[in-house]
């Protein structure tokens, strides 16, 4: 019975991903105007990052509000080893993901002891701190200048300089990180990192390796974040450390708790839903209110974050989710709820998506 | 891990065809180019202005005076008979978006040119992509670093003064009153960040000393520290580059903090805004600006008085809004492309190189002279010392 749910259950996982597939590869004949999809291009990029936040935060439960480092790293490492050494993006890519990743190791072992709110402002300082070393290192990063001139992402004779083609390149960038994700949490360690989530004593008495475990999928998260990055500079072309600031780390972190923080396709839709947001109300807003200024999207995202917290705790994903089961528990009554569901199915629903845990 | 191999080979399969479509949609993608071009009757020109965000005081009245521009030119009947169509984007401040619209502007409005954006940092963002798409760009922004290093720059031209020429024309100004030790403070963006290395630069040559050298954030509410520590140091003159709203908070406290020594600005506070904000405060600060602020009083063999009194009564009629230099850059910007359009067709490469034969142009920044060494093409004559006085902007000397 169990191993037959579980066999249903990876069917439905490898339809989803084809589904996905298919999907991917056909909105750029839908979609001809190259502004639209170049927010999808962003879309693509951001979803990396958040899809690394989500297994960080929702899976572990351990709070990052430094994202914007690890993502600003991949672009600076990308950016500086293409234009002032002439590496090919390729390897610059690896290369600039293998430093975030000693970076995050560096900040993860020296915060991940702290819990809670506490990590959560060890990472906003670590955060802080890099996002002043682009600005301050002007004779390596630029300064506040920032520095262009970055190639465009090639692959051997391939290169990516049109919308189309970067396209395809992101969304398989995303579609592997999907897949990496899925793995990892269907794995013992996505287990154990569940179990730590749910309590980081009890795990540790049931043998759980806590902190090891913490900080692995601490760089994981972050390697996620500089990957994104890269593909950033090669598609912008241009960097300064704006884009790499501290809003940028709360947006991801809004982007992952509206999407659905446990959650693996939370996060694209979490993304779309808070990019798309932004241009309803840079689009609505100045026809009902003339004088506001460019900054008033912070108090809505700060409403819709508290709305999200209060009635749909497990993001968009979630929310739907529930409704889902309640929908049809409520069309048959005679069904009970399958005991042999818990725990997987029932744990990352069920409150696992809060930020205070 | 390695349960679904098999799946997996299905899955690398089908990705494979998908990197397979999408080499075909690429052809797609420039069928749909040629189709769009049909529609040549119009001319386009593209507008990048920061018109929501920190930066949108100097955006908005640069939207504002493009669309007057864009108005009378085709109420004298277009350009060689053409309709003008000026297509407005927002970068919002934001280098990532303005990257987004410029694509947008050359791929989906297919524009010949495209007017600004508003700052050093926006503008900065887009020349990569003016330079590998070959549109020309005329910027709005100040800083020297978007049309040099001028062999990676061929696309791109800007209005606003140098920060090189306003360095030099405050230097001559500090010549005049004989202050020999500076203090500078400067926001810590690319505006501030050109104009302190200009003056770094220009400064022990012309024997001047940096007794103090700060910098503060540009979202930041609260200078004291900084002009704190300048205060110690006992400078003659303290210059600051900034645009407001930071700069009408360090003029604040600097009133606050009661320093002697004369405050002088950059040309970045060239709007009605600073003064507003700052209050009483802007009461003597000294800045350079564009002639635009004080176009009646200028003497009548001005080569630019007519051009000015016309726009600032033109822009002050239509939008009930008092002038801004701002607006001046952008409606340089936009006037300079659609005089080479003029005399070029409706061909990016042609009006580029008309763009760089531009002389004598009087616009409302400046008198500009472009070359081919030089795509900002104005002196310091293009400038005029102002002291903020009741109020109001008046002439130095």
């Amino acid at each position: 019975m169990k191993q037959k749910e579980r066999a249903k259950k990876n069917y439905f996982k490898c339809i989803a991903q084809i589904l996905f597939m298919l999907m991917v590869a056909v909105i750029p004949l839908l979609i001809t105007n190259t502004y639209y999809l170049g927010n999808i291009v962003l879309i693509g990029i951001y979803s990396i990052v958040v899809i690394g936040l989500c297994l960080l935060m929702g899976y572990a439960g351990q709070v990052s509000l430094g994202h914007a480092a690890f993502y600003g790293l991949g672009a600076y490492g990308s950016g500086l080893l293409t234009v002032n050494w002439g590496w090919e993006p390729l390897p610059a890519m690896l290369a600039a993901a293998l430093i975030t990743a000693l970076v995050a190791y560096v900040i993860g072992a020296s915060t991940l002891k702290l819990r809670e709110h506490y990590l959560a402002l060890a990472t906003l300082g670590a955060g802080v701190i890099v996002y002043i070393f682009f600005n301050e290192q002007v004779n390596l990063t630029g300064g506040p200048s920032g520095f262009s001139g970055i190639p465009y992402f090639t692959i051997g004779g391939w290169v990516f300089s049109s919308e189309v083609s970067y396209y395809y390149l992101v969304w398989f960038f995303v579609f592997v990180a999907v897949v990496f994700a899925r793995n990892v949490v269907d794995s013992r360690i996505g287990r154990a990192l569940r179990a730590l989530h749910g309590s980081e004593l009890a795990a540790a008495c049931m043998g759980v390796p806590a902190y090891k475990y913490k900080i692995q999928v601490f760089v994981v998260s972050a390697v996620y974040g500089s990957v994104a990055g890269s593909l950033y500079a090669h598609y912008v072309t241009f960097i300064s450390p704006s884009p790499f600031g501290f809003q940028a780390s709360v947006e991801f972190v809004l982007m992952a708790a509206i999407g659905g923080l446990a959650s693996i396709w939370g996060p694209l839709f979490g993304v779309a839903a808070v990019l798309m947001l932004t241009e309803l109300l840079r689009a609505v807003v100045p026809i009902l209110l003339p004088t506001a200024g460019g900054e008033f999207e912070i108090i809505f995202f700060g409403l819709i974050l508290v709305a999200v917290m209060i009635f749909m705790p497990g993001g968009l994903t979630g929310g739907v989710k529930d409704w889902w089961v309640r929908r049809s528990h409520a069309a048959s009554p005679g069904t009970v709820t399958d005991p042999d569901k818990a725990p997987e199915d029932i744990l990352p629903s069920a409150g696992s998506g809060r930020l205070s845990k | 891990m390695f349960r679904f191999a098999g799946k997996k080979l299905v899955l690398l399969v089908s990705l494979l065809l998908v990197l397979l479509l999408s080499a075909g949609c690429g052809g797609g993608a420039d069928k749909s180019v040629s189709q769009g071009e049909q529609e040549k009757e119009v001319y386009k020109i593209g507008a990048i202005f920061d018109i929501t965000g920190p930066a949108s005081s100097l955006g908005v009245p640069e939207r504002d005076s493009a669309l007057l521009l864009e108005e009378q030119i085709n109420a004298r009947g277009g350009i060689n008979g053409h309709p003008v169509k000026i297509v407005i984007g927002d970068n919002e401040s934001n280098e990532t978006k303005a990257v987004q619209v410029a694509k947008k502007l050359i791929e989906v409005d297919k524009v010949l040119a495209i007017a600004g954006p508003s700052t050093t940092g926006t503008s900065m963002a887009i020349v990569d992509t003016a330079q590998k798409n070959q549109v020309p760009l005329v910027s709005a922004a100040a800083g020297v670093s978007i049309v040099n290093p001028i062999d990676q720059r061929q696309w791109v031209f800007k209005t606003a003064q140098n920060d090189s020429v306003v360095v030099e024309k405050i230097i001559d100004y500090l010549g005049t009153i004989g202050a020999k030790k500076v203090a500078f403070l400067s926001m810590n963006n690319a505006y501030g960040d050109s104009g302190r290395k200009g003056f770094a630069e220009a400064a022990p040559k012309a024997g001047l000393e940096i007794v103090a050298e700060e910098k503060f954030g540009a979202t930041d509410n609260d200078m004291t520290a900084q002009l704190t520590r300048i205060k110690s140091k006992q400078p003659e003159v303290v210059i600051v580059w900034a645009i407001p709203p930071s700069a009408s908070i360090v003029t604040k406290n600097y009133r606050q903090l009661k320093i002697d020594a004369p405050l002088i600005h950059s040309h970045g506070i060239g709007n009605k805004t600073f003064i507003d904000l700052a209050g009483d405060a802007a009461n003597d600060v000294i800045f350079p600006a564009g002639k635009l602020l004080v176009a009646e009083n200028l003497p009548d063999n001005d080569p630019q008085k007519e051009v000015l009194v016309k726009y600032a009564a033109d822009y002050e009629k239509k939008y009930s809004q008092p002038r801004s230099t701002f607006g001046g850059h952008g409606w340089d910007a936009v006037s300079m492309i659609v005089a080479a359009l003029e005399k070029a067709g409706p061909d990016r490469a042609k009006i580029r190189d008309e763009l760089e034969k531009t002389q004598n142009f009087a616009g409302i920044s400046g008198v500009f002279n472009m070359s081919p060494q030089d795509h900002s093409g104005l002196t310091t004559d293009a400038l005029v010392m102002l002291k903020i006085v009741d109020g109001k902007w008046t002439l130095l000397k």
